[in-house]
Order: structure tokens, then sequence, then C-alpha cells
């Protein structure tokens, strides 16, 4: 994935924080800004009406789903669970751009066939479940997928996004709590942008802080600024060396902002234009950046090639997209059971072909 | 072969199934060291160890959630609801997340959730009721109701089994009070999707499932013996999928259908086998599908009220005397 790397740090360069290797470093830009590049991408395509549904932006908050999803073990198996805003996650954990844009764009080709919207679809081999629409469902899935790995002594560690809207939940609740009793391998991320669609956080929870939750559960809790890249890897690094060790379930707040919308529709008129400039001034993509410049670790030159690198990938990407077509309409009452696999189509459609089927003006 | 309860067979199939299979493993309320509710788990946590039977919180959407969560990864959870009622908490979770998983993003989520269903027993609005018709009409579940030892056997060993979420619906009125006398097979199974002829019958048939084919075979005898009338009683099992064939087999030996269940009447299963028999069957009939159900109202405790409400066995007779004289 990342280049390979080929000019040595600056001599005088301070030292890389949490272990990292500076491959690392220049592994987790290409993430973040993949993450930002792959949004604006299918911003474009939105606007051009291609995408079919809505388009949902992690603007801002992209170092919260790259920084806490790159402190997983890869090789060791451990496994998560994106929610809306989390396309970054998804992305370490080897999502490709391409299926990211077919699935918008509900092609035959995409990974859920057509049948699902955004970033809704997962990869068991790679390590991440796919979620619902209903939000606070997957932390009792993932408090299963951790119970797994305690019952099969396997030393895995699984990680659950929530918004500050999820955590107004029951099944957030209840599957924390089964979680924490159960003292199981999971660590909680829980994102604070600020809005759960136009709701502020004070409408949304009478606790001033998400991470304050964390006692009612018996949770260890942590926070970060959800910002910073490097200090959202660290806060999530030890939460996962402590579940792995076996201290149980870590509650962590990050702090960022929702810079877009709930979705590209929501123009965001309920939030005050200074605080999003405010926000813009600390945008994680930018921040990073700075940082590896003022500190050498990367060098200019070796972004631009990332940033470059990028762009092509994400042109192949998008004409590969363009290029497919919809799912056929028959495969659509394929698959519900792994047995039966197939249903008999409505006695009324049996051999309509496709392309002949009813309009609504007929 | 020595006689063995419904609820023993039940006990009988999944300690089976444990034994036979490292991936199978029991999780819900009280079913650890207190054996569960009914005692369903007794034993288990001592033969099996607290990893595999597994005490949680009272949390019907976790442990519906963590089911599904450890399916994925290839285990064979079979979640207890300690009354069948309480399924209602985890309503969003079998119906959004469980039963859209495969057909969405391709999870096998090969899960039983099995709890206590039904009434007679006194107890009430919330220790009764008969959850089958909301979970019928969610397309990528599976239902079972098994009436009979045999089949509260081989059920919970096929649901266990099946790559597909099975709801196992067993009836907390036939606990104790049916036996049989089993094999000692270990693969006694009983296919979902397969109806039963509990009875062999000419005039007419009366399609059921769960604790009313035994009311459905009083009655039966009744009208034999009382009116000459011979009936057939199809015992369902499966609700979904459906028995289709066997449905339609026995309207057409007999031409006369009644549909019995406990559940209350509107939007329950009678009208859905009403609606296969009404569009397959049509040109077979001789008289129109009726229904015997409970009334629409939540079961009240009073016996005098909780008799009143649900379908008793002069319910069926008198329903299947109008239906024969057409």
């Amino acid at each position: 994935m990342p280049p390979s790397s080929a000019a040595a740090p600056r001599p005088q360069a301070p030292a890389i924080p949490a272990g990292l290797a500076r491959e690392q470093l220049l592994e987790l830009y290409y993430l973040l800004r993949l993450t930002r590049s792959l949004e604006e991408r299918l911003t474009n395509l939105y606007r051009q009406g291609k995408v079919i549904g809505g388009l949902f932006r992690s603007l801002g908050q992209e170092a919260d789903a790259v920084g806490s999803a790159y402190a997983l073990d890869r090789d060791k198996g451990d496994f998560l669970a994106p929610l809306t805003r989390n396309l970054g996650s998804m992305l370490v954990q080897g999502a490709e751009p391409l299926q990211i844009i077919r699935q918008y764009m509900a092609k035959a080709t995409s990974p859920s066939g057509g049948r699902e919207m955004n970033i809704h679809f997962g990869s068991i081999e790679k390590g991440y479940i796919g979620q619902i629409s209903h939000l606070g469902d997957m932390v009792p899935v993932m408090a299963g997928v951790c119970l797994s790995f305690r019952i099969r002594k396997e030393p895995r560690v699984g990680l659950v996004y929530v918004g500050d809207g999820a955590t107004s939940t029951g099944t957030f609740h209840e599957g924390i709590n089964f979680a924490t009793v159960q003292r199981l391998p999971l660590v909680c991320i829980m994102e604070n942008n600020g809005f759960a669609y136009s709701t502020p956080l004070h409408k949304q929870t009478a606790v001033k802080r998400l991470v304050d939750k964390a006692a009612g559960y018996g949770a260890h809790a942590d926070s970060a600024d959800g910002n910073d890249l490097l200090a959202v890897y660290e806060v999530t690094q030890r939460a996962i060396e402590r579940a792995r060790a076996g201290g149980g379930v870590t509650m962590i707040e990050l702090t960022t902002y929702r810079r877009k919308g709930h979705a590209e529709h929501d123009n965001q008129g309920y939030v005050p234009k200074e605080e999003l400039a405010l926000w813009e001034a600390k945008d994680p993509v930018d921040r990073y950046e700075r940082r590896l410049d003022e500190t050498g670790w990367v060098s200019a030159g070796e972004r631009e090639a990332v940033r470059a690198r990028i762009e092509r990938e994400l042109d192949d990407a998008v004409a590969a997209a363009e290029h497919d077509s919809f799912p056929e309409p028959e495969t659509a009452i394929a698959d519900l059971y792994a047995s039966p696999a197939a249903q008999e189509p409505l006695w009324y459609r049996a051999g309509t072909a496709p392309g002949s089927r009813l309009t609504p003006h007929g | 072969m020595a006689e063995i309860t419904y609820l023993e067979a039940l006990r009988a199939g999944l300690r089976e199934e444990m034994l036979r299979d490292e991936r199978v493993f029991i999780l819900g309320e009280d079913v650890g060291k207190y054996g569960g509710a009914f005692k369903v788990t007794e034993g288990f946590y001592e033969e099996f160890g607290e990893s595999r039977v597994i005490d949680t919180p009272i949390s019907e959407a976790a442990i519906v959630g963590a089911a599904a969560g450890a399916a994925h990864m290839g285990l064979r959870p079979v979640a207890e609801m300690q009354f069948i009622d309480f399924i209602s908490c985890a309503y969003d979770m079998l119906t959004n997340y469980v039963a859209t998983a495969r057909y969405r993003a391709g999870l096998p989520t090969p899960m039983v959730v099995r709890g206590p269903c039904g009434g007679y027993v006194r107890g009430g609005p919330f220790h009764s009721q008969n959850p089958e018709a909301a979970f019928l009409h969610t397309p990528g579940l599976k239902i079972v109701c098994p009436a009979t030892a045999r089949d509260a056997k081989g059920l919970i060993k096929a649901a266990i089994r099946d790559d597909d979420p099975v709801l196992y619906f067993e009836h907390k009125f036939l606990y104790r009070r049916i036996k049989e006398a089993l094999p000692e097979d270990g693969d006694l199974l009983t296919p979902i999707g397969k109806a039963r002829l509990a009875r062999e019958g000419q005039d007419l048939s009366i399609v059921t499932y769960s604790a009313m084919v035994w009311k459905s075979l009083e009655a039966a005898e009744i009208l034999e013996k009382e009116d000459g009338v011979s009936v057939e009683v199809l015992d369902l099992r499966t609700l979904l999928p459906m028995d289709d064939e066997a449905i339609l087999a026995t309207v057409k030996k007999t031409s006369k259908v009644m549909i019995v269940h406990e559940d209350t009447r509107t939007g329950g299963v009678a009208g859905e086998i009403t609606a296969r028999i009404n569009e397959q069957a049509f040109e077979w009939l001789d008289g129109p599908v009726l229904r015997v159900t409970a009334a629409d109202v939540p079961l009240p405790y009073a016996p005098t009220l909780e008799d009143y409400v649900l379908p008793q066995t002069a319910d069926i007779v008198n329903v299947a005397r109008k239906l024969a004289a057409y």
C-alpha cells in the first residue's frame, strides 16, 4: 500500500512517538489523505447524479477513524465495526476505493451487489463488519465478535465506533454493559463531532463529556484530541494493549467536529459559520502535514508522491466504477438464506425480462 | 426406550449438539448455574463450563446482537429468551440486523434464538405470548414451533445445524405435560420446512402448529365419534419457510380447511395460510377457510378470562361442524 520510502529522515529529526516507524507515518499519511480525496471524488460523483443515494462525509474527522484503526494489529486478526463517518477505518483494514465508489454508485460489482448503500459493507477476511443504519446495534455485535475471541482463546481485539448520537441508544447501553461485565477485549471509540444530524451534544446527553459515561459501566475511560492523528493512534493503542492483556473494555472519547451536514443534502444551516471556520483551522490533514514537515519525518517530496499516487488510483477507480453496470433485477431475490439460496419470482414477475418491467407510469 | 418429556427432549437435543460440535454455546439470562428459569439448561454449566454456558445481563438486544457477532465468526450460538415475550426487546436486532445480514452483507449468521411461548398457564399478558406473526413477516429468519417431544429434539438439533438464523418457539404448556419414547439417536433430526401429518382424515383438514396440534387432535376424536367426520390434522412444525406443498396436499384431499392457532387473530399466521390456499388452490375448496384463534386482546391472567380468550377444543369442534356442513 504505501510507497516504499527512499529518503532517510533528517539526522536532527525528533523521535517518532508511539513506537511508530517512519514507513508507518508515511502509510498513515496515505490513508488519511486517501480518505479525504476519496470523499472529494465521491462528492463530484454525487453532484453529477452518479451517487444513487445520500453521501456521508467525514470531513474534519478523518484522523479519528484512520488513527484508531491503524492501532489494531491486522496480523493478529483484530476486528472493527465502523459507523457512518469511519470510511478511513475501513481503508485501514484493506477496503479498496473502487469498492466504496461502486457501492455508492449501486453497481453490480459493489461489495453488496447493489443491495446496500454507502459504506455499509464488510469483510470477515479483512476484519471489518458492515454496519446497519440503526445506531448502536454494532456494539452488541462487536461484543459477540469479542466473545468468540475469548471462547476460542484467541488474543484478538475488537474496535467499535459510535458517534455522540449513538451513545443515546439502548443497544449501545446493552452492548457496552454486556462487554464490560464479561471483560471482553473491546475498545469503543466515541467520536464526539458535536452533532447527531442537527441535534447538538447538549440535547443528546446531560453529561459534559461522553467519556463520563464510562464510569457508569465500569469501563476504562480515556480521551484524545480527535484531530491529532498521532494522539488518536496512541490513545487507541493503549486501550488495545489493555484489552489484549485481559484488562477489559475501554471507552475513548475523541473530540472533533463535523464540518459538513449530516449528509450532502443537509446545508448545515443550524451551525454557526464562525464555528466552522474555527474547526477548519484545526483540520486534521493539514495538521498532520505540518507535523511531518516541522519534524522532518516525511519530506514534502514524499508527501507529494503519495498525493500523486492517490490521484492516479482514484482516477482508475472512478473510471472502472463508471464502466460497471447496475445489478440484474432478478438478483434482488437471491441469497436471502444459505438454504434455500434461490426463491421463485412472484408469479406475475416470472419470465419478465430485465427492462420490460412495469414502471409507475406503465 | 424410556419416555422423556418435551422439555427433556429439548434439553437432550441441545446437549447432544454441544457434545457433537464445540462451536455450539449457550447464552441467556440465568442459564448457567441456575439452569434457566424452566431448567432447560440444567447441568450444562457443570458439564460444559462457563465459557460455553454464559449468564448475561437482562439485555435481550445484547444477547441477540452478541450471538450474531459470534455467529459471523464461525460459532453456533443458542440464545435463550427467558420468556419469549421478551424477544420483542430484541426485535430491532433480529429484524434489522440478523435477518438482513446474509442478504445485505454476505455475513453467515447461524444462530438459534429459543424460548418458552404460549398460554394456558395463567401467566398473564407478559409470560404467555406467541410472537410468531411478527417474525413471519421478516424475510431472512426461519421459525420453528415443535408440538411433540420428538420434534422438540429434532428441531433444536436441525436449528443448530442450520446455516441461517432460526427462531425456535417452544411451548411451555407442553414442557412437562407430554412424553414420548425416543430412540437414542444422535442424528434424530426434524427437517426445517417440512410439515407432519399428525392425523389422517378424509372430510376436513385442520392446519395448525405448536400446542394447538393437541387440541386439534382432541377435537378430531370428538368429531369422529360424535359426527362421524374424518378430520385430518397437519402439524406445520415450521412456519418459515412454510410447507406449501403439504398444505396444498391436504386442501386438495379434503377440500375443507380450517386453521387453528393460539396467537391473536388479526394479522395472525392463519391469514397468511388462508391467502396461500386462496391463491394456489381456490378451485379445490368446497367452503371458506375458517380460523380458530385467540381473541384480539392481550392475554389476561384470571383463569376465566384466559380460557375465554384462548382457543379451546370445543371451539375447534364447533367451527369444524360449521365447515363440515358446507
